[in-house]
């Protein structure tokens, strides 16, 4: 009996360890461990055994069981993480192949600019403010210190539907337009189409943007206009950037100013962006003329405030080293999806 | 303007300084520089040198082997010019020089002697015969002052100017002079301002007796003076005269012509010289042009004035375009013995209109036109008469006839430094707002604290220009740069412009790119759309550029139709685009107030899609704006496919329309395949959206599903068989969707397969069978009576 017991024991061990999926696995075990299983039928067997061996092989079989068992656990845990582990090499993919995607769309970018502009400002307090393309000649000139004749206007050649009504060169008129329905503090941007009479070439287009501010309170300063360009500047081109005030002349603000930055691509040591000045200017401001106020039925000497005036255009074309303005308007998918 | 520096020095002394740290101090004081330009820059290397020895060349009878001494060096340069002779001061070019015209001088052989240089004549300097003392016909510039050896003949040639190009503004006038800008240097730098009155020695004579002058419309010529010049020589000008002149871009022509050019380029007075023996009757009369009267300018064009126009007139006609430009009839000549200089107020505005209607403007109008100070056309007469003795041009008769009503009268305001410091920013002294301000030859009266304003400074008229005048010499950079205080707003965009911004991320995320186009557009626009008869709808621009932005476009279809045909030409082989924008609609034509300008959304779509993509896109808009009240209505309209076309109902509104182009219309932008258009008003969907949102709470019961397939008429609408279901399938239905449609086989003639996926969920309980069996075979009924619909 004890003979037996050894011989199935490593009958087993070596049918165990032979398999080599769960299937042969499962064969084994049930050749030896299964109801009809050969160490079952030793156990079956016990009762022709003397009571003084009953124990003895009883337990000798138990420890056969156990063994076997044992090893069939282990060798099934093993079979099984080889067998996953294939399946899994077995599913490998491309990962280098194309994502099925969506293809999403791009903001045009003189949106995309014009929103990172007006982020800045409102989360200076700012509000946005519109008004019409089609502007009566009192609010793109009159009202802005800019009588018929004025040499100003020279610069500005005007599309005019009647000898009254043009389309705005400047979005300047919706200052005015705010400036009479609300009461100080005023505080806006006002974004917008601009037209002018020019030819359209790479740098010249009689339809662009421009992004106009105002301020007016109690005690607004120059030093106050300079604090919130130079802090619209950095943010838009970083705080390492360097600004300068120039004077200059606008009809509707006084004292008037362009304002410069440093040259991004040399720095300010001067280069051919910068026709060797080292400054590139983007942005007219001033004080907003006290004409310009009263005519809105604001008391100047109660009240002042600053203006301020943005191309968005040139602005979006430094961004992104945009070479042609007529790009902006084609609206070419292959354009559009650069940015 | 142009300014060549060293005349700036005429006025004050700036001391020692590059042109660039002049460029730099003047831009950041007001006047901006555009650029600088250095003179000579084609003349290097070329310094004087003294013969010391001269012998005939070996090997040649014509040459000459000379030893020139630069003072350091001496080197051998051969020459064939005879003029020469030991101990003469040569400007010699060196090797490696260069020579106007682009020569470059190197050193060789002539026939086998080594010559490291060139001996130079006047000529060979860009010089003419009488520009300099020593030059000869046919030989070599010899000098006739002791220079040092060695020295660079651009300082000889007075050839170390630069010549700044300034941008001025149009409030400032009085700075297109040489005059008025060394006054702004003199106050930059905080140098002196050397301004003499010019000096006139006269002759005998009187004015009086050589012109009478009559000015009829003071209005549009505030003043008018005269003097008269006798015994006159025409010749050509001095080289210094030429060479600022030409430095300023102004040719020169002869002694008298340059004259006027000069002094309006000092003082910024433009002048007239008339020959005195042209002024038929011996008569100025300043008047205004009669209608259809005509003239020949100086250019040789014959114009035709009107009542509107200024002009100087003699007793039978024109002489002159007050302002603009002069007559043939009276001007200098080469034998011009008698004139009569002018120099006068016109009336800016007027001039402006006079030079645009004749379309000629000209360094005279364009000052003119900017406002000039009646206060210089004195002192601008009497520099051009100091000239004219300077460069015994002539003798000037004695008496000035000056015709002046109105003096003009110094504007007076206010020195308000708290108020000032206030406004700025800042914490000037009022020592030195005073001296700024005098610097720029404003009187300031400290006992009264009254400014007097110069009478060239026309712009400044409010306490805000006095304070400009302060803080630009002050320093805008010198301002400290301080943060909004006061009250708080709170800022942020309008309910409006939110959406607006939600329907343009909404749309790229759907994979619609965002456009922008033109707010005008061509006439023929229309005509492309078939629909021509709009055209006298819309508003036309008076001046337009050329025919294509010509009209305001009242809608946003062809604009998207271009962009989409733009972007077909480049073979792009897929086009989703959108654009918000505007169109233009008028109360009535011709524009008595302001039109309509209403904001539409317009979506563009051609390449591997259909109707349903374009709406689908809508769809999604709709839902991620929260729109839930919208429809789809069959339409037939125009630019549209008329089986292929929707009106997009936002409540009671008709928003806008959806559908495919039609195909003439897409034939006629060369797009040759289908293209689909939608254009919704925006208004209408702000209308649309449920700003209210409120939670809904979850059903948390298991839900059934059942598919069910119909068979339907053709002509059913798939609107109206759910409209159906949704009526009759009871409050348990939660959702149902449409997942297929098919006609053909095992379907009948004229009938459709339409499958639908419901799926029911009750509240507060779990449906079972017969529950579900009861709901469908109502639906089921309901369907087939109400539109014969079978189950499939």
């Amino acid at each position: 009996m004890k003979e037996k017991l050894a011989q199935i024991r490593e009958q087993a061990i070596s049918a165990l360890k032979g398999a080599s999926d769960l299937r042969t696995l499962e064969d084994a075990k049930v050749k030896f461990l299964g109801k009809k299983g050969e160490l079952t039928a030793v156990l079956r067997g016990m009762g022709a055994l003397t009571p003084e061996e009953r124990p003895v092989i009883g337990q000798l079989a138990n420890e056969v069981r156990n063994a076997v068992e044992e090893l069939y656990a282990n060798t099934k845990t093993a079979l099984s993480e080889n067998a996953k582990a294939a399946k899994l090499q077995s599913e490998k993919i491309d990962v280098t192949m194309p994502g099925a995607r969506r293809n999403i769309a791009k903001r045009h970018p003189l949106s995309q600019v014009l929103r990172e502009v007006s982020d800045i400002f409102l989360g200076m307090g700012f509000e946005i403010a519109e008004g019409p393309d089609i502007e009566l000649d009192y609010y793109n000139f009159e009202a802005l210190n800019i009588p018929k004749n004025h040499p100003a206007r020279d610069t500005q050649d005007t599309f005019y539907i009647t000898d009254n009504i043009l389309l705005r060169t400047q979005t300047s008129p919706v200052q005015v337009r705010v400036m009479e329905k609300k009461k100080p503090p005023i505080k806006i941007i006002a974004p917008g189409m601009v037209f002018r009479s020019d030819a359209v070439d790479a740098t010249h287009s009689p339809v662009f943007h421009q992004i106009e501010g105002l301020v007016v309170d109690k005690g607004v300063t120059m030093g106050d206009l300079k604090g919130t360009l130079e802090t619209f500047v950095k943010k838009l081109y970083g705080e390492d950037v360097r600004v300068r005030f120039r004077p200059h002349h606008f009809p509707f603000t006084e004292p008037s100013a362009e304002v410069d930055i440093s040259c991004f691509v040399c720095g300010g040591k001067g280069c051919s962006v910068c026709k060797g000045e080292g400054w590139i200017e983007i942005l007219g401001a001033g004080m907003v003329h006290p004409k310009v106020l009263s005519g809105c039925g604001i008391d100047p000497d109660e009240y002042s405030g600053f203006a301020f005036g943005v191309g968005l255009e040139r602005i979006v074309m430094r961004k992104f080293g945009i070479d042609d303005l007529r790009l902006f308007y084609e609206n070419d998918i292959r354009f559009l999806k650069q940015f | 303007m142009k300014l060549p520096l060293s005349w700036v020095y005429d006025y004050t002394d700036l001391g020692d300084i590059t042109p660039k740290e002049y460029a730099d101090a003047l831009t950041m004081s007001g006047s901006k520089v555009e650029g600088v330009e250095k003179q000579g820059e084609d003349i290097q290397n070329v310094m004087v040198g003294r013969i010391i020895k001269k012998e005939k060349h070996p090997n040649a009878d014509t040459l000459w082997v000379c030893q020139v001494d630069f003072g350091s060096e001496q080197v051998q340069i051969i020459t064939g010019a005879q003029n020469i002779n030991e101990g003469d001061l040569v400007p010699c070019a060196r090797h490696g020089a260069k020579l106007p015209g682009g020569i470059t001088i190197k050193s060789g052989k002539l026939r086998g002697e080594v010559s490291n240089g060139m001996m130079c004549s006047h000529q060979e300097l860009g010089l003419a015969l009488e520009d300099i003392e020593g030059a000869c016909e046919n030989g070599i510039l010899i000098f006739q002052k002791d220079y040092p050896l060695g020295t660079d003949v651009k300082e000889i040639l007075g050839l170390n100017d630069s010549v700044i190009e300034f941008e001025i503004t149009s409030n400032r006038p009085d700075c297109l002079s040489v005059i008025g800008l060394a006054r702004e240097s003199a106050a930059t730098f905080g140098k002196p301002f050397n301004l003499k009155a010019p000096a006139v020695k006269g002759a005998d004579g009187d004015v009086n007796d050589y012109v009478k002058v009559t000015v009829k419309d003071s209005a549009l010529c505030p003043r008018y003076v005269a003097r008269a010049v006798k015994n006159i020589k025409i010749a050509t000008s001095p080289k210094w005269m030429r060479d600022r002149l030409e430095s300023c871009g102004v040719r020169a022509i002869n002694n008298i012509v340059d004259i006027t050019n000069y002094v309006m380029l000092e003082y910024g007075q433009p002048m007239h010289a008339f020959d005195k023996n042209f002024l038929r009757g011996g008569e100025i009369i300043v008047r205004r042009a009669e209608n259809g009267e005509e003239f020949k300018t100086l250019d040789g064009e014959e114009r035709k004035l009107n009542n509107s126009m200024l002009v100087i007139a003699d007793a039978e006609g024109p002489v002159a375009v007050a302002g603009v430009m002069g007559g043939e009839n009276s001007e200098i000549r080469d034998d011009t013995t008698e004139m009569i200089f002018e120099s006068a107020l016109f009336n800016g505005p007027s001039v402006r209109l006079t030079a645009k209607a004749l379309g000629m403007r000209t360094e005279s109008s364009a000052r003119f036109e900017k406002g000039l100070d009646a206060e210089n056309c004195l002192n601008a007469i009497n520099r051009a008469c100091e000239l004219v003795e300077e460069l015994g041009a002539g003798e000037v008769v004695g008496g000035i006839i000056d015709i002046y009503p109105s003096k003009k009268e110094k504007r007076i305001l206010p020195l308000e430094v708290d108020k000032t410091n206030a406004f700025l920013g800042t914490d000037i002294s009022r020592d030195f707002m005073i001296k700024a301000l005098r610097s720029l030859d404003f009187e300031v009266d400290e006992a009264t604290n009254k400014i007097a304003v110069p009478t060239f400074r026309d712009d400044v008229e409010s306490f805000a220009d006095v304070a400009e005048e302060i803080a630009r010499i002050y320093g805008y950079n010198e301002i400290e740069s301080t943060l909004l205080r006061g009250r708080v707003t709170t800022g942020g965009r309008n309910k409006a412009q939110l959406v607006e911004e939600k329907i343009c991320d909404t749309l790229c995320a759907l994979g619609y790119y965002e456009t922008k186009t033109y707010a005008f557009t061509h006439p023929a626009s229309l005509k492309k759309l078939g629909r021509e008869d709009e055209l006298e709808k819309c508003i036309k621009i008076s001046n337009p550029l050329g025919e294509e932005n010509s009209i305001m476009r009242n809608n946003l279809l062809h604009s998207t139709l271009e962009v989409l045909a733009l972007n077909y030409k480049q073979r792009t082989a897929q086009a989703r685009l959108f654009e918000i924008g505007k169109v233009y609609i008028p109360h009535s034509l011709p524009l008595a107030e302001l039109p309509d300008e209403i904001k539409y959304l317009s979506i563009g779509a051609y390449g591997n899609c259909d109707f349903y993509t374009l709406k689908g896109a809508v769809e999604d808009l709709f839902d991620a704006l929260g729109i839930e009240d919208y429809a789809f209505e069959a339409a037939e309209e125009r630019s549209f496919h008329p089986g292929k076309t929707a009106l997009i109902k936002i409540g009671k509104n008709t928003a806008g329309v959806i559908g495919e182009t039609h195909p003439d219309i897409a034939e006629n932008y060369e797009i040759d395949t289908d293209v689909y258009l939608a254009e919704i008003k925006l208004a209408d969907i702000f209308d649309g959206m449920d700003s209210e949102k409120k939670y809904k709470k979850l059903n948390r019961f298991p839900c059934v599903t059942r598919d069910i397939a119909l068979l339907v008429d053709v002509s059913v609408p798939a609107a109206t068989v759910l409209a159906a279901i949704k009526k009759y399938a009871g409050k348990s239905l939660e959702d149902i969707q449409l997942f297929d449609v098919y006609q053909g086989k095992q379907i009948p003639e004229g009938k459709k397969s339409m499958a639908y996926s419901a799926t029911f969920r009750a509240e507060g309980r779990t449906l079972n069978e017969s529950d579900i069996t009861k709901i469908m075979d109502k639906l089921i009924m309901m369907l087939k009576k109400d539109l014969g619909a079978e189950l499939r």
